[in-house]
């Protein structure tokens, strides 16, 4: 099998699917060409992610990423959230094909580029280097 | 329910290629090369196996040379020409765009050895025309390969056609008629081909087992040096149960042709024009230059590996052209030769059907299908986008 059990389950079962109204953040990265798009909605209260759902344009291992970094950040605090790296998230989902980390590095962008948009809305001061990887063009060789 | 239909892949063997090869696994195992009864039986069953193919393929015994599948014939028959080729100072091949990566990586590496190669455009329909191949000769052009019938969208070339221009010009011409073979009426005499590749598992013959065949007095070279098989031109221990296999299920995929071909076009027919009323699809390549069993869609906003996930999930197996089934950065070569922008590319579904099909299997495709593009598209952002006219549709 090309995937684990855990990413079956999130893939075919993915949680946290759909939109929020009147998001308080939104983050995408990715883009159509290369075949995979992730959009993150936030719903933030105090400092605490309350809610958050995702859209996806991806393959398997997309959805599945999309899905278990959205479980990792329901109801954590902010900092906690933007201290999430791609490599938990292929870890929590028991790894991913070496050509599909990229798809946790979307993930863990997606959802610092939904909390930097969060910050900008709210003229919230921030640590611009926190989010100096979330603009930039993901490259699908990288982490291999 | 089960459905297999991803037969360009690979086939299921028939119960004909399988009571063939059996009697060559034991009682007569032995190496055609030996003197004892044993040996000359194999050798004999290899005589019949030859001529029964050369029989389907329209030429004799002795232009055909068995080797480990496509792959290794395109390899040899390209190498061979381009070494002749070579000889007499011409080094310039003409081949499409969209041929299959054992044509187009043997190319490549001849392209750093110094050959220039002249890739011709397939057009949207995915066909290129005999008008265009005689406009790509030139003096020092050594060979012409072009792929019989396209093994991703199904498209058939105007083989014998662009055969008579090469003939013309004195030009060896090859084809890889790989998805072909079994599948349409091929003949080599008629259809003017000097160098032809095909391969056993695609017509319900074994995997592994395929042929070269070359028109006597074409020049041929070995890839693989040892001992005197195939008359010197291919070395090593012949597959016989292989072999004997292939022959059974290529005159077996031949006799039964005609009434293979009507069923599997129909039942084609039907999955292009129930998939198409899935809005924002397109058929890819032309729609009546094509394979039987070939349909080959692209569904906008959604990605193709998803797609075939839960396709398997619910008992069809097919492929795709996306980027993410295949390891690579990039979606089919064949796609976008056909003009399809990378972001359709990746949404693409192939179903390539056997005779094993039914039409309940059909129906089942045509139900299930649907269901699962309008899922994806539901979790689909670029869908959102395309429905709130925040981007523009590629596929009208």
């Amino acid at each position: 099998m090309l995937y684990s059990e855990k990413v079956m389950d999130h893939f075919m079962h993915p949680r946290n699917v759909g939109v929020i109204e009147n998001a308080d953040g939104v983050g995408e990265v990715g883009n159509a060409k290369c075949g995979d798009i992730m959009r993150i909605y936030l719903k933030i209260d105090n400092d605490i992610i309350t809610d958050v759902k995702f859209e996806t344009f991806g393959c398997g291992s997309a959805i599945a990423s999309s899905s278990m970094s959205t479980e990792m950040i329901k109801g954590k605090p902010l900092s906690e959230a933007l201290s999430l790296t791609n490599k938990a998230v292929t870890e929590a989902l028991d790894g991913l094909p070496a050509h599909k980390i990229h798809c946790s590095v979307l993930a863990e962008g997606a959802i610092k580029a939904a909390i930097k948009d969060y910050y900008d809305k709210n003229n919230i001061e921030y640590d611009h280097t926190l989010f100096k990887d979330v603009d930039h063009e993901h490259d699908h060789g990288e982490e291999e | 329910m089960y459905v297999y239909a991803d037969n360009a892949a690979t086939t299921a063997m028939s119960e004909t290629a399988v009571n063939a090869m059996l009697p060559y696994l034991r009682s007569d195992f032995g190496n055609p090369s030996s003197l004892y009864t044993v040996g000359q039986k194999a050798k004999e069953a290899l005589c019949k196996a030859r001529e029964n193919i050369a029989k389907n393929l329209g030429c004799e015994a002795r232009e055909i040379y068995f080797t480990s599948g496509g792959s290794e014939a395109d390899n040899q028959a390209i190498r061979s020409a381009a070494e002749f080729g070579a000889r007499k100072g011409k080094k310039h091949i003409i081949s499409t765009k969209f041929e299959h990566h054992a044509v187009l990586h043997t190319l490549r590496k001849l392209k750093k050895e110094g050959f220039e190669i002249t890739l011709l455009d397939v057009h949207e329909n995915g066909i290129v025309t005999a008008e265009e191949v005689a406009a790509a000769i030139r003096p020092d052009t050594c060979l012409v390969t072009v792929m019989y019938a396209n093994n991703e969208i199904g498209t058939v070339q105007p083989i014998r056609e662009i055969g008579k221009v090469c003939r013309e010009n004195k030009i060896t011409f090859h084809t890889d008629a790989v998805q072909a073979v079994g599948h349409i009426p091929v003949n080599v005499r008629d259809d003017n081909i000097d160098m032809l590749s095909l391969s056993a598992h695609k017509f319900h013959g074994p995997k592994g087992v395929g042929v070269l065949f070359v028109r006597k007095g074409v020049y041929i070279s070995n890839l693989i040096e040892g001992g005197a098989q195939e008359r010197g031109k291919r070395a090593g221990t012949e597959n016989v149960p292989g072999i004997v296999s292939m022959a059974a299920a290529l005159d077996e995929a031949c006799n039964n042709m005609d009434k293979t071909s009507a069923k599997l076009s129909s039942m084609r027919d039907r999955l292009i024009n129930e998939l198409l009323k899935i809005p924002h699809s397109v058929l890819n390549g032309d729609i009546s230059h094509r394979l039987p069993g070939t349909v080959n869609i692209c569904f906008e906003a959604i990605e193709g590996e998803s797609l075939l996930l839960l396709l398997d999930a619910k008992g069809i197996s097919a492929s795709s052209g996306s980027a993410c089934t295949s390891g690579s950065l990039d979606p089919s070569h064949v796609l976008l030769a056909i003009g399809r922008p990378h972001e359709i590319a990746h949404g693409s579904l192939r179903l390539s059907l056997s005779d094993e099909n039914t039409d309940e299997q059909i129906d089942y495709i045509i139900q299930e299908v649907p269901k699962v593009v309008e899922y994806l598209r539901g979790m689909s952002p670029v869908w959102r986008d395309l429905q709130e006219g925040k981007r523009n549709y590629v596929i009208q």
